[in-house]
């Protein structure tokens, strides 16, 4: 296990611990609401679980980097910032990926855009986030994160290139 | 006459929740047998992609829970004067600062934050400040940022991190002015027990 979860895991204890000592029927309350969101979030989980696995398994890093890599202008910030909120893929694999974009010539723009959609977009958890949140504010948060996305890559072209 | 209000699934208060169907598990049932087959037919990918969803897996069996309870914790702990004061309208460039803070905390991948951050929207929280949690939450994690130095280089990944800072603040706190000026209702079912 690594630090992070160790990390969190033992705060939760502690927090829990705490609840407990100083009132014993909230705390029941507590977990009676996060066993809530646990059966209604489960299914979407797995189901995200079985997409990413299919995603990394079967879309090989080579066609991402050369749908990217093909155009190093505008149209390739399009495309980057479209397959990278497509896309879902953890940070571990997304940035030695994004090197090897860089490396077979994409632009640094549409690599940096590449990132920005592949972190804050994914249409594979989209589902969840409009059952959780709403249409109204998914559809607004997504639409910030794409213009971020642009606006990040330009400003990488502008200070790097 | 055959109405129950409470009894829950079909009796939902608004019209769009009554015709309930559980999309959520629609596609669990139909990626399983995909899985299962792609899996199987295909070898060396069918391999990889066994392998990553296991270990994203375990890493949800140890993160999930904690961060539900945790969210519990705060359902029942924290009082809606205590969101809307620091986060909520008129917190200003605290409230903006405590979102980032708050998303920042390494709890694993985004769509943990949804549930969280309805529940701080319940509360009272402003729209803007819950899409910087959640875009801090995204994008803005250090270990993840350590990855981006070893592999971009520290001028790519530093000006991409501040650029991203500055650009989620402002955009965020337009689409809140522009959007959400009368606030939003978060869609609640399932709430459990509602404090406050």
């Amino acid at each position: 296990m690594d630090l992070t979860s160790t990390v969190i895991l033992a705060l939760t204890g502690v927090l829990l611990v705490l609840s407990v000592v100083k009132d014993r029927k909230k705390t029941v309350a507590a977990l009676r609401v996060a066993l809530n969101a646990a059966k209604r979030l489960l299914p979407s989980i797995l189901a995200i679980i079985l997409a990413v696995g299919l995603m990394v398994g079967f879309v090989p890093a080579k066609w991402i980097s050369q749908a990217i890599g093909a155009d190093s202008g505008a149209l390739g910030v399009a495309i980057a910032s479209l397959l990278g909120a497509v896309l879902f893929i953890p940070a571990i694999i997304a940035f030695p990926l994004a090197r090897s974009l860089l490396d077979m010539g994409a632009g640094l723009m549409a690599t940096a855009a590449f990132i920005t959609t592949l972190t804050m977009v994914g249409f594979v958890f989209l589902p969840l986030e409009i059952k959780e949140l709403g249409t109204r504010f998914a559809i607004a948060r997504n639409a910030l994160s794409f213009i971020a996305a642009i606006c990040i890559a330009i400003v990488i072209g502008l200070v790097l290139a | 006459m055959k109405e129950k209000p409470g009894t829950g699934d079909k009796t939902g208060p608004e019209p769009a929740r009554s015709k309930k169907v559980r999309w959520d598990y629609v596609f669990l049932f139909l990626l399983i047998p995909t899985f299962v087959v792609l899996v199987i037919v295909g070898s060396d990918r069918g391999v990889a992609a066994r392998h990553v969803a296991w270990e994203y897996f375990k890493e949800m069996a140890i993160i999930l829970p904690a961060v539900l309870v945790i969210m519990g914790l705060v359902t029942v702990w924290v009082s809606r004067e205590t969101i809307v004061k620091y986060m909520g309208e008129g917190s200003g460039p605290k409230g903006v600062i405590l979102s980032f803070i708050l998303g920042s905390i390494p709890m694993g991948p985004l769509y943990i934050a949804f549930p969280l951050a309805a529940m701080l929207l319940r509360k009272g929280a402003k729209v803007s400040n819950i899409i910087i949690f959640l875009s801090a939450w995204a994008c803005i994690k250090l270990p993840i940022e350590i990855v981006e130095f070893q592999f971009l280089g520290w001028k790519f990944a530093l000006t991409r991190y501040l650029t991203t800072l500055v650009v989620v603040v402002v955009l965020s706190e337009v689409i809140g002015r522009v959007f959400f000026k009368e606030g939003y209702k978060v869609p609640d079912e399932d709430l459990g027990v509602v404090e406050d």
